[in-house]
């Protein structure tokens, strides 16, 4: 407490500045789904109004319901596939060209997402693929599975090589020793870089409206375009669902890598 | 391998009994030799161990003895060579398919698992029952004195602790022979002299077979009945802890196990049974003529510090001779107080320094010597040991 009141002036205002920059725009949005009035910017008083005009909103619904299917699945196969190949990297023999692979295995994190849309809707249109939750899934899929693969690998960089040898002096094959030492122990690592690949899913507009087909809209897509005719207050209660899920995942993948790193030897990082 | 486990109490009797012949060595290791890249880690070793023996591979880091124990333990396999656990090659064999059970140097203890699920890992992985698990787990516990401590994870406990359950661990599957990395490497010096006598009673109470691989050659004394110096991947000799102390076989050895005086040979010699031998910085030394004949190379005397002993200046009467043979002035150049010793270095007339370790054997400092004053160093020609450089 005595730290906190030797604050410089200074600092408290730069930190005000600084979390109000972050939160407001947020704390604006929130307040205003709980408006009345039929005008954004205009205080009409509480109410729950837009919130009762969303749940009656069927395509809306159906656009986050349509959101949620391709996060759960997209970021389950993304984990999936992101730490098989975090393994192959870190555990596995060194092959030839491992630093070619392991370096165009993060590329989408820097890659633009236009081009990565852009791109993958080329390869839809070249293989006649029918547009909608499968092509937009993979394509998730593909964003999200690097960010999958980079939180596992460094979870399985700092643990210890030789628990795995001990498994294995112990009476393991590689495939056992696996299953019953390093599993247990990016398990953490696994389940944060599943909801990282769920939040990254539910957020995407640019990969997500490449991909896409007609009649097949994600939530961002859908709020994109009524955003376009002019801001319903309804949107502003989407938004404020939508943060409150991603709050909740959010601090459940913050525990869990807390969890990974009180068990091993460093933590993961997020 | 795995499934010979014994689980009964007749069998737990039989702890450290091997199936062969006594004197026919437990393990031989025939030309094993080791290359990453282009670095030969291990070069041709070969070494018979016996059953019940606490062997030591000792030698400075990067000599390639904790490849020979990995390979031992099957995380490498050799490029040549082969490595027979009684009669049988296990050269390739991997890791859990070998009656061999390793004790990591940094424990390698499982993070999510008790101290009771960690002691019982290997036994579960070998299909033991549930009751004989349970068994063999309380007496492992009682064994390395870690009552009260079973479902604790590993890091709730300290570093001697942690120590304990990996050993305990490692003894459960009851191997033909236990592989200990550097196994008190973490510890502090106090705990980790009360853990050596530890180790040392507990092997010689289960009459298992140890390896332990070490930097430390006071460790690898205390502990070994027998140690294998490593350098450079080659074994540069196999002896026991006083052998290797009291003839090391090169210079290299005598320099690496202990403090030793060192004098370049200029001359030789023969005087009967003992050769005279000259040295620039010492003047002539007259040495015990060496037991293996040795080729032509450059030689040196070597003497180690405690049994250079140090008078006042006059003529020193050696029991059985008028006079000391070899007889060495100087003044004491330096003084380094250890407690039960202090060390001496004499710088020499003839030029040298010779560092003279002297037991503190009365309280009072009657017998101690002050910087600069003049003494005589003296040993007998049986003290010096003549080396190969």
């Amino acid at each position: 407490m005595r730290k906190v009141s030797r604050l410089s002036r200074f600092n408290v205002v730069s930190l005000a500045l600084g979390l109000a920059f972050l939160y407001l725009p947020i704390l604006i949005l929130v307040i205003y789904s709980f408006n009345a009035s039929r005008l954004v910017t205009v205080w009409g008083g509480w109410s729950l109004r837009w919130y009762h005009e969303f749940f009656n909103d069927r395509a809306m619904i159906e656009a986050a319901w349509m959101s949620l299917r391709v996060a759960v699945s997209s970021a389950t196969i993304a984990t999936l596939i992101g730490t098989l190949a975090a393994v192959a990297l870190s555990r596995g023999e060194r092959f030839r060209g491992r630093t070619l692979f392991s370096g165009m295995l993060y590329a989408p994190l820097v890659m633009p997402e236009v081009i990565t849309g852009l791109s993958l809707l080329l390869l839809f249109v070249a293989l006649n693929a029918e547009r909608g939750f499968w092509t937009v899934t993979i394509a998730h899929t593909t964003l999200t599975m690097c960010f999958v693969a980079v939180v596992v690998q460094s979870r399985l960089g700092s643990l210890d090589r030789s628990l795995e040898e001990a498994a294995m002096d112990l009476g393991c094959d590689p495939v056992r020793a696996f299953v019953a030492v390093t599993l247990p122990l990016i398990a953490p690592a696994i389940v944060a870089g599943w909801m990282l690949a769920f939040t990254l899913s539910l957020d995407d507009l640019v990969i997500a409206s490449f991909t896409t087909g007609p009649g097949s809209a994600t939530l961002p897509i859908r709020i994109y375009s009524e955003v376009r005719l002019g801001v319903k207050p309804e949107i502003n209660a989407i938004c404020t669902l939508v943060i409150a899920l991603i709050a909740v995942v959010i601090v459940i993948a913050s525990l869990a890598s807390k969890l990974s790193s009180s068990q091993g030897e460093s933590a993961a990082p997020l | 391998m795995t499934d010979e486990l014994p689980g009964t109490d007749a069998a737990a009797a039989a702890v450290g009994e091997t199936q062969f012949a006594a004197g026919e060595p437990l393990l031989r290791i025939e030309g094993v030799a080791k290359t990453f890249g282009t670095f030969r880690a291990v070069d041709g070793v070969s070494l018979d161990i016996k059953a019940g023996e606490f062997f030591a591979l000792l030698g400075p880091s990067g000599c390639g003895k904790t490849t020979l124990l990995r390979m031992l333990a099957g995380f490498e396999a050799p490029d040549q060579g082969r490595i027979l656990l009684g009669g049988k090659d296990i050269a390739q064999a991997l890791p859990h398919e070998r009656p061999i059970n390793m004790m990591f140097q940094n424990y390698a203890l499982f993070p999510h698992l008790s101290v009771r699920d960690n002691i019982a890992f290997g036994l579960k992985r070998a299909g033991m029952a549930r009751a004989d698990i349970a068994t063999r787990v309380a007496e492992m516990v009682a064994l390395v004195k870690l009552d009260g401590l079973e479902k604790r994870k590993p890091d709730q406990l300290s570093g001697g602790q942690r120590q304990r359950v990996a050993l305990a661990r490692a003894l459960a599957r009851r191997p033909q022979l236990l592989l200990l990395d550097e196994p008190l490497a973490a510890l502090d010096k106090k705990l980790r002299e009360s853990t050596q006598g530890e180790l040392m009673e507990l092997q010689r109470r289960l009459g298992m077979t140890f390896i332990i691989v070490t930097h430390d050659q006071e460790e690898a004394m205390t502990m070994a009945s027998r140690i294998g110096v490593m350098r450079d991947g080659k074994l540069a000799q196999v002896a026991s802890p006083r052998e290797l102390y009291e003839a090391p076989r090169s210079r290299w050895i005598a320099e690496f196990v202990g403090d030793i005086n060192l004098f370049d040979a200029e001359s030789k010699l023969r005087d009967g049974h003992r050769l005279v031998i000259g040295t620039r910085d010492a003047g002539p030394l007259v040495v015990a003529e060496p037991r293996e004949p040795f080729g032509e190379g450059r030689l040196s005397v070597a003497i180690r510090p405690e049994k250079v002993k140090l008078s006042r200046r006059g003529p020193v009467r050696e029991a059985g001779h008028e006079t000391a043979i070899n007889q060495l002035d100087g003044v004491i150049a330096d003084i380094c107080y250890l407690g039960g010793t202090t060390t001496y270095k004499v710088k020499l007339d003839a030029g040298g320094m010779l560092q003279a370790s002297v037991a503190n054997s009365a309280r009072l400092d009657v017998d101690a010597y002050s910087l600069n004053q003049p003494v005589v160093a003296w040993f007998t020609p049986d003290d010096c040991v003549v080396l190969p450089s």
